[in-house]
């Protein structure tokens, strides 16, 4: 078998295909419930795309990522309410608060490590979560209707709901894009040097603290745009969009998908929420099942989707 | 602005109160976290379990005492259950593997309790001897069953020492700490002094969130928030030192209840009504991760670091 000829390559350029093509099998007939999930589906895993540039290459366990989606779609829903409507000026905000907010959490957080990273990013989000659930002029718990999708110029039309689609199919792959050209910079070495012995990269001179924390906020700005995506794609901004339960499902899609590979989130992206619709239909009770899974998970397929897809590319080749 | 002095002296005992019911949870996790280098995230489950074990069992035998008993053990049995089945698996695993196994665990705990118990919350009422209050000071009532709820976690806490410090067990679940193979090649069963200790944690938290219930309404998720502050609690504390957890728990209850009680009137001497009025329940609501975030600029390894880990 050829290098490029990868049972990993083939499964990847289906799944993009499949993607680029479904909202023309919508079009032919196929169920618009379809083309609403897979848009959820695109912006979920371009925030867990911005999540494995931390966590996967940078070994910065974040359990808090969940704020900048928050962040980002509070950005466009306050100034919706303020009847700010442009996108221009909608999206450049969002970018800019999940990027200041990052750049604070993680000056303070990456002050730590391990299990004090964990809990520190945690316990920061849930305080956006409380400041934006008390905020009773933009609905507080309740949350916040947004009666006009982001304005920009002529041709784009956000409420056209296959425009918006494939918007959001070309921002992942970009953002796809740019996660693979970082971790193979200079800057992305030096990050994927520090996950695996930050000391020794210390003493070679590298000011890691540095490098991590642009890498942090880089991460935190991207998945502030993942969320001015979602609050125009549901229409609606709420506390519920940052809770940390939601910051635990992006850590989900990552490790499922394979950590530190740059398809690996839009698998874990696309595998947990079709499987949490399939359940959903099966039982009320769906968490039941997706819960001791994900034990399993954890407990015997550690390399995720991507892991599986490798090895048996290597059954293929030594078998 | 005048505070009446009673209203004073009751919230700070409210404080004291919350603050020890907050350590009853912490303390669990950060025994757990030190002995077993375990990140348990399933740990407010254990204490959603307390609650309704207890609410279902007052409810069955008729009696306050008995009911909260069973309960306890209940959620004893049930935390040993999980370690066995699940949570043995984890030890030497990686941090993330914990965080991830855990909330596996959260999912199915939340979905279990609204398959057995459904989504309504339950309530459980206390019965008339606790149901009053007593004057501690002259003119100052309080809550009996507060008070109450002070003596039994100031008891966990003297025994929770004395178990550690002073006695045979307490120095084997130490030496486990330090050394597991060594503990075990030395003869002691050391899977069964961990799936103890690991009971002992899921005990705390059922007592925690027993005790809570006459106070709150006994419902899914209740576990959750409350999580959120014991990790608050641990990483202000120090990951597993008791001594910290306790320190940090009185401190963490006291700014939140205080908090929560006076900062709209402090707000409103200084600004207008309207600015208090909306900025009060955000900003009284971000006072403890402000105390963390300046406790982790000054020590990042918090202020009784155990092991340095």
């Amino acid at each position: 078998m050829t290098g490029w000829l990868s049972v990993r390559n083939v499964a990847i350029a289906a799944l993009l295909l499949a993607l680029l093509l479904l909202p023309v099998y919508v079009e032919l007939g196929g169920s618009r419930f379809l083309l609403t999930l897979f848009t959820r589906i695109l912006i979920l895993a371009m925030a867990s795309v911005s999540l494995n540039l931390i966590l996967g290459y940078g070994g910065m366990m974040s359990f808090g990522h969940a704020a900048y989606l928050g962040i980002g779609g509070y950005a466009v829903g306050m100034l919706a309410h303020e009847a700010v409507f442009s996108g221009f000026i909608q999206w450049p905000v969002a970018l800019l608060a999940s990027a200041l907010f990052a750049l604070v959490i993680g000056a303070l957080s990456l002050r730590t490590r391990g299990v004090y990273f964990i809990m520190i990013t945690l316990a920061f989000a849930q305080m956006a979560y409380y400041i934006v659930a008390g905020l009773a002029r933009y609905g507080g718990d309740d949350g916040l209707t947004i009666y006009k999708r982001s304005q920009f110029i002529a041709p784009i039309n956000l409420s056209n709901k296959i425009q918006f689609y494939y918007i959001c199919l070309g921002l992942l792959f970009a953002s796809i894009y740019l996660v693979w050209r970082i971790v193979n910079s200079r800057f992305g070495l030096t990050i994927q040097g520090a996950r695996s012995n930050d000391t020794r990269m210390r003493a070679i001179g590298f000011p890691t603290y540095r490098y991590k924390l642009v890498c942090f906020v880089i991460a935190g700005t991207m998945c502030g745009l993942a969320g001015a995506l979602l609050s125009n794609h549901t229409d609606f901004v709420s506390p519920a969009m940052m809770y940390w339960t939601r910051s635990g499902d992006l850590i989900i899609m990552v490790v499922l998908g394979g950590m530190a590979s740059a398809f690996g989130p839009l698998f874990g992206a696309v595998a947990l929420l079709v499987l949490e619709e399939v359940l959903s239909g099966i039982t009320e009770y769906w968490q039941i099942i997706l819960g001791p899974l994900l034990l399993l998970v954890v407990l015997f397929a550690r390399g995720g989707i991507d892991g599986l897809l490798a090895k048996v590319r290597h059954r293929v080749s030594h078998g | 602005m005048r505070i009446p002095m009673t209203l004073f002296i009751e919230q700070c005992l409210n404080g004291i109160q919350f603050g020890l019911l907050l350590f009853l949870l912490a303390a669990g996790l950060t025994l757990v976290f030190g002995i077993m280098d375990l990140v348990n995230l399933a740990h407010g489950s254990l204490y959603m379990m307390g609650a309704y074990f207890a609410a279902t069992f007052v409810a069955w035998t008729g009696n306050f005492i008995f009911g909260v008993a069973l309960a306890l053990g209940a959620t004893l049995l049930v935390g040993m259950a999980v370690e066995v089945i699940a949570m043995r698996r984890l030890y030497g695993r990686d941090h993330l593997d914990h965080v991830l196994g855990t909330f596996g665990l959260i999912l199915f705990f939340d979905e279990l309790v609204r398959l057995v118990w459904g989504p309504e919350g339950l309530t459980l009422p206390l019965p008339s001897w606790l149901n009053t209050s007593i004057q501690i000071l002259p003119g100052v009532d309080y809550s009996a069953y507060k008070l109450s709820i002070i003596v039994v976690t100031l008891a966990v806490a003297i025994f929770l020492y004395v178990l550690v410090m002073r006695t045979r067990i307490g120095m084997l679940i130490r030496a486990g700490a330090s050394n597991r193979e060594m503990v075990g090649a030395l003869g002691v069963n050391i899977k069964l002094l961990y799936t103890l200790v690991f009971g002992l944690g899921a005990a705390l938290a059922g007592l925690a969130g027993l005790m809570q219930a006459p106070i709150l309404t006994v419902q899914v998720g209740m576990g959750e928030n409350i999580l959120i502050l014991a990790f608050v609690i641990t990483v202000i504390g120090g990951i597993g030192s008791i001594r910290g957890a306790l320190v940090a728990a009185i401190f963490v209850g006291f700014i939140d209840t205080l908090g929560r009680a006076f900062f709209p009137d402090l707000l409103r001497m200084a600004f207008t009504k309207e600015v208090a009025a909306t900025a009060a329940p955000a900003l009284s609501s971000m006072l403890i991760y402000l105390l963390m975030a300046i406790v982790l600029v000054v020590k990042p390894e918090g202020l009784f670091s155990a092991s340095g880990k």
